[in-house]
């Protein structure tokens, strides 16, 4: 989690919204540093966290999120944390046969459909706890990320209907948020991935698109973040509302500052 | 990245430090922990393994590319249980080296090699491989060369060009201290007898492409599954990925894949714009999953200037680790132009991971040109020659001009765009 970055969104891991979908996008540049913020972010605010991680290993995540205070080894003991790791499960699955359905079916199958067995393993995962002993605040999904799913196999339409039937589950009914990052593609003429995120960019509450900077490579300026404030369900009656920031990593946080302003400048 | 962590677990055992050039003495004896836990961390020491070491920066297991020079553009090496990716030049001159290099230093360092091609015979491609320069001929030849350079004034302060005193410095011949990359002589081949000692895995695609399938299809196409089963298969019973606990030494298994892509593997992407654009992909993913569960890294060369689908390769980039591009002047307009007459090509870092971590190792120099001398390859700094010719013509400077357009915004000397200003 970063604290500048909190500032910027106005949200603190006490009063976490709810029922939001956002999207985090990246062009030309990595922004994996969302993903991280907001998986320490939610494990600091005592939510209910499914994670599926095609892209990186689960230490990576750890060790990054020690670094942001949050441990997810403890998190996933006390089942805070629900964790489906792409990579590994993804050998299994593709050499052996398996007895249940699997989360990541399609990759065995020619012509997969659908995700729909990725949507039981995340309504599984984010079913509310009866007894009651832990009682976790809301529950959240993280993806990432999506654009992988395309690569793998799956439609861009098959995507968005999995993210449609998350959104149903576990915004509207259990009143959780989702998170999902999305590469752009920039010049390169993908056309699923567009529309892929174009369809998602309809339908998010909140969109962090981080970017490269378009005069090129800087050394103090990593990139740049474009936050945008959106209200799906009321089209047009408010102005979407948007911040242009930049920003540089650090070993363990981000820094932000408005455009121009970097320190290294002054 | 489970290579640093959990390789230590396994080896609970009588600690055997097995590093070829460590010279430490302690013996680090330890009890047998209980089994039951899986992962006595407070016991487990990192066992050295030769040929590797752990990175400055995040701890992670490094082996060495076989070129020092791009080990040092990558930030010390490449991480076990990554895939670096070499898109390759047009003719395929530098990435076959690139890709020989790469199982030489594998040889030298005792690591299992497990190479697959659908174009040479993995026997004969480690026939070709080139010999390495050893310690006490290496310091001789390479004072020649230094003389005839430069001199020693890297430790004479500027007096005119002081600016330029700050500009960092590439490191072109060796570092003699460390034992963790190795200089090839590309005029001489390995000795057999080093070829024969090493273990090495080959698939051959022509050989195996007859033999059945055991697994329902999938959109892979046929090639891609059976490498991917002769992949799974040598990690699994040589134990890279652990399953096999009672090996007292850990080795790292360098798995390096010839031309993935192109039309000999079976594959239409480079034929067709609409060709079957999962299978590489899927390959890609599942390789990295076996790679990231278990010691090994692999280097992959691919053709991605003949992929009609741009969109592929920005996907494929996404799906590797690291990806680096070489471009060669050989038959380009570039052979002749007076900018690049020292190279013989270019070197494009489009991509490094960030492993464990929110920031990586990335280097100022974006514009960087490779030059193949018969000992050494080397990366530097594309610098723009002085324009020292007495007579300014214009004509002469707007074509230097022309291609400096394509270079990065590294080298700010001359501006793109047709208006020359003289100043």
């Amino acid at each position: 989690m970063f604290p500048e970055l909190n500032n910027l969104l106005n949200t603190t891991p006490d009063r976490a919204e709810q029922g939001k979908l956002t999207l985090l996008c990246d062009a030309n540049t990595d922004g994996s540093f969302l993903v991280h913020h907001f998986l320490s972010f939610y494990l600091k605010a005592n939510c209910k966290v499914c994670f599926v991680a095609l892209i990186q290993s689960f230490s990576h995540y750890n060790i990054v999120g020690q670094k942001l205070g949050v441990s997810l080894t403890v998190a996933r003991e006390c089942g805070q944390l629900v964790f489906l790791e792409g990579l590994k499960s993804s050998v299994d699955v593709f050499f052996r046969a398996q007895a249940e359905p699997h989360p990541l079916q399609f990759l065995r199958e020619a012509n997969a459909e659908n995700l729909q067995p990725l949507y039981e393993f995340v309504r599984e995962a984010l079913k509310p706890v009866d007894d009651g002993e832990a009682a976790w605040r809301c529950p959240v999904l993280l993806v990432d990320d999506l654009s992988v799913l395309l690569s793998l196999g799956m439609g861009a339409v098959a995507v968005l209907d999995f993210i449609h039937y998350c959104r149903a589950t576990v915004c509207w009914e259990r009143k959780g948020n989702i998170v999902a990052l999305v590469h752009d593609s920039g010049d390169t003429e993908d056309e699923e991935n567009n529309i892929l995120l174009n369809g998602l960019s309809h339908q998010s509450h909140l969109i962090l698109r981080a970017e490269g900077l378009a005069t090129g490579f800087c050394r103090d300026v990593h990139g740049q973040l474009r936050i945008l404030w959106r209200t799906p369900s009321q089209p047009t009656t408010q102005r979407d509302w948007s911040l242009t920031y930049q920003y540089k990593i650090q070993d363990k946080s981000v820094s932000f500052f408005a455009k121009g302003m970097s320190p290294a400048v002054l | 990245m489970a290579a640093v962590a959990t390789c230590g677990t396994g080896a609970g055992s009588t600690g055997s430090m097995v590093a070829a050039g460590s010279k430490n003495n302690v013996t680090s004896f330890q009890r047998r922990g209980p089994r039951a836990s899986g992962s006595d961390s407070s016991y487990s020491r990192l066992v050295s393994i030769a040929g590797t070491r752990p990175s400055v920066r995040n701890g992670q297991l490094l082996v060495s590319t076989g070129l020092p020079a791009l080990d040092q553009l990558l930030g010390g090496g490449l991480a076990v249980g990554t895939v670096l990716l070499i898109e390759e030049d047009k003719y395929n001159i530098y990435s076959s080296l690139l890709f020989k290099y790469f199982l030489a230093e594998g040889i030298i360092n005792g690591h299992t090699l497990l190479v697959a091609s659908a174009k040479e015979d993995p026997a004969d491609i480690l026939q070709e491989l080139p010999a390495p320069l050893l310690d006490d001929n290496v310091k001789k030849d390479f004072d020649e060369d230094a003389c005839n350079h430069k001199t020693a004034e890297s430790n004479i302060k500027m007096k005119i060009a002081w600016r330029y005193q700050l500009l960092p410095k590439m490191e072109a011949g060796p570092v003699s201290s460390s034992r963790f990359g190795h200089y090839y002589d590309v005029s001489k081949k390995m000795p057999q007898e080093l070829i024969e000692a090493s273990k090495w895995h080959g698939f051959f695609f022509p050989e195996k492409s007859s033999s059945t399938l055991n697994i329902e299809p999938c959109s892979l196409t046929h090639g891609y599954i059976k490498l991917l089963q002769f992949i799974q298969n040598i990690i699994y019973e040589e134990g890279f990925d652990g399953s096999n606990p009672q090996k007292k030494q850990k080795n790292i298994l360098r798995i390096g894949i010839q031309n993935l892509g192109s039309p000999l593997w079976g594959d239409d992407l480079c034929c067709t714009e609409n060709g079957n654009s999962r299978s590489l992909t899927k390959f890609l993913y599942v390789l990295r999953g076996l790679l990231r569960t278990s010691l090994s890294a692999c280097m992959i060369t691919m053709p991605t200037h003949l992929i009609q689908n741009k969109a592929i390769i920005s996907r494929v980039t996404n799906l590797s680790d690291t990806v680096v591009g070489l471009e060669s002047f050989i038959g380009s307009e570039r052979e002749t132009n007076p900018l690049y007459k020292d190279y013989h090509g270019l070197i494009h870092i489009r991509q490094i991971p960030r492993l464990n971590n929110l920031i990586y190792d990335v280097s100022d120099v974006k514009d960087l040109a490779f030059k193949l001398k018969r000992k050494l390859f080397t990366i530097e700094r594309l610098h723009l020659p002085p324009d020292l010719s007495d007579t300014v013509s214009r004509s002469s400077k707007q074509d230097l001009a022309e291609p400096s357009k394509l270079l990065g915004p590294g080298c700010g000397v001359m501006a793109g765009g047709k208006k020359h200003l003289d100043f």
